[in-house]
């Protein structure tokens, strides 16, 4: 087998493919990549199926020693890419060679960002996926997260075409943002006061912001009951513990919680709000299931009918 | 007219996922419908799930936005869940699981017996003579909340929990009991060790339990414990 060496880590680098899936029942949560979207053009813009395990970098520092002949692409956050010292386009496919350097900067804007290789990483699949959740100590590399001298495998390599997104088609990883949010779940336990209060307030992201969920600060929300009976927690919903500062579920949450939930963010918005750094500002929008419905199936239409260009 | 039609209650969860209620609080009635709408949706909407958690009175059904709408999954809870037959009695399977309840297994079982005023014995003897029902399974892999304790030796959690608990440990919080999956941190009071691994990856299946199983606890000795391949772990 070929691939890639760990020379660096960075920070928090994972290995993901498009989450698991199907595995509630045993307790068992998603995981995934926290923006969807940018993952999926990563693997796109090497021809990759979309459910290709690619890495997540988190807030950048990742150094690589390709072993092989691939094409590689970032594409997420604007971490400078670096390839044997030479600074190169993301959301663009590069070709590199055995002995080439592949360096991951720190973010200048975003939080995570995607590399993906053609072929995808080689990783063994625990209940079919390769996704790591740390917590569980499931997927990836024993559940861990990248380690300096891990290696990478990879499919040796086969042609593959390359292609770059155009500027005006890249998502903006902008801070002050309005994200979008279904009343849902306990709604009814929080009164037209506490919900106004949470739909007309400013929250901070905390540095309490990891995969299981952002915790945010901001004007205290206080339903009407402290706690429920136990029960399923999905993606994006929004928790209320009791000193009343939202907390935004994301991939690697608890399957099942007892707290209050006010309602739920959308996915598009929970890929981008997991972009965000701490002391990022953001405030909701109320919409109802039927247009997260609608833009679900629209981003999903756009997504499919923009055309990335041909490298080479 | 069945009362679990007029009981149920459906909400919107999130972009793809509805919620439905069958009740407020745990009841093994209730959980056996839960545990009976999960099959039902299963096979109802096949290929249209991304997946389910069924809980203690509540199911979580999350649905694929291209190949359906929360439209047509409320019709569908509504009209296979409203005519709900009687007839089968959904009875879990009977899991035994041995139990090596001591001192040194069970670190708050001292603690435990003195605050509900009884003798160490005695409260082994409520534990384990009381069959339980897997009412969900969350938190950690594997980890399936088991109700309902006798009232007399429920407990509440520790005020600060411990930083490790080991693998196999049998616990009370309020009156819910499990067996720690795996090592994690934890603020349920340990009142013995398991030695029937409860998650393993590698193993098929998975889980000896499953949500709807009947679970009873079976005093093991010392000995019988490290013959069945039980390890201490380490508290902390």
């Amino acid at each position: 087998m070929s691939g890639f060496k760990v020379i660096q880590p960075g920070l928090l680098t994972l290995i993901q493919d498009a989450g698991r899936f199907g595995q509630h029942r045993i307790g068992l949560t998603t995981g995934g990549p926290l923006d969807a979207l940018a993952f999926k053009w990563a693997n796109r813009l090497v021809d990759n199926p979309m459910n290709t395990t690619a890495l997540e970098i988190s807030f950048g520092g990742l150094v690589l020693q390709a072993e092989t002949d691939a094409q590689i692409v970032l594409a997420g956050a604007e971490m400078p890419l670096k390839i044997n010292g030479v600074e190169q386009d993301r959301w663009h496919a590069h070709k590199i060679k055995a002995g080439d350097k592949i360096e991951v900067g720190f973010s200048a804007q975003g939080a995570r960002s995607y590399l993906a290789v053609s072929g995808g990483f080689q990783v063994e699949h625990s209940f079919s996926s390769s996704a790591t959740v740390t917590r569980e100590g499931i997927g990836g590399f024993t559940g861990e997260k990248l380690q300096q001298g891990d290696y990478l495998n990879c499919q040796p390599p086969v042609e593959h075409r390359g292609f770059r997104l155009a500027e005006a088609h890249r998502p903006d990883y902008a801070d002050n943002i309005s994200l979008r949010v279904i009343t849902g779940y306990q709604q009814d336990a929080f009164s037209d006061y506490q919900k106004r209060l949470f739909f007309s307030s400013e929250y901070q992201v905390t540095d309490r912001a990891d995969r299981m969920g952002y915790r945010l600060e901001g004007p205290e929300i206080k339903p009407a009951i402290d706690g429920i009976l136990s029960e399923g927690i999905c993606h994006g919903a929004i928790q209320i513990p009791a000193d009343g500062q939202p907390i935004v579920l994301l991939n690697d949450r608890q399957t099942i919680g007892g707290y209050p939930k006010i309602g739920s963010m959308i996915a598009m918005d929970t890929a981008r709000m997991a972009q965000l750094l701490p002391g990022s500002r953001i405030t909701f929008d109320e919409i109802t299931i039927d247009d997260a419905h609608n833009l679900h199936c629209l981003a999903h239409v756009r997504f499919n009918n923009t055309e990335p260009d041909p490298v080479d | 007219m069945s009362t679990e039609a007029a009981n149920m209650r459906i909400e919107v969860a999130g972009e793809n996922a509805l919620i439905v209620y069958f009740g407020e609080k745990t009841d093994p009635r209730v959980s056996a419908q839960v545990q009976q709408a999960v099959t039902i949706l299963e096979s109802e909407l096949d290929g249209k799930l991304i997946d389910m958690v069924p809980s203690y009175a509540s199911l979580l059904v999350i649905y694929d936005q291209l190949m359906t709408d929360h439209i047509e999954v409320r019709r569908c809870i509504r009209k296979v869940l409203g005519q709900r037959h009687n007839s089968d009695n959904h009875e879990g399977n009977l899991v035994i699981l041995p139990a090596y309840y001591s001192r040194e297994s069970g670190p708050d079982l001292d603690a435990l017996a003195q605050r509900a005023d009884l003798s160490i014995d005695e409260v082994i003897k409520l534990h384990s003579e009381m069959e339980y029902r897997v009412y969900a399974i969350g938190f950690a892999p594997g980890f399936a909340y088991l109700g309902e304790v006798d009232e007399r030796i429920a407990a509440p959690r520790l005020s600060t929990p411990r930083m490790k608990v080991p693998r196999g440990a049998i616990a009370i919080a309020d009156r819910q009991t499990a067996v720690y999956p795996a090592v994690s941190p934890g603020g349920w009071n340990l009142i013995g060790l398991c030695p029937t691994r409860m998650f393993d990856p590698k193993a098929s299946p998975t889980m000896p339990v499953q949500v709807g199983d009947r679970i009873k606890f079976n005093p093991i000795s010392r000995d019988e414990f490290f013959a069945q391949g039980g390890e201490l772990g380490e508290i902390k």
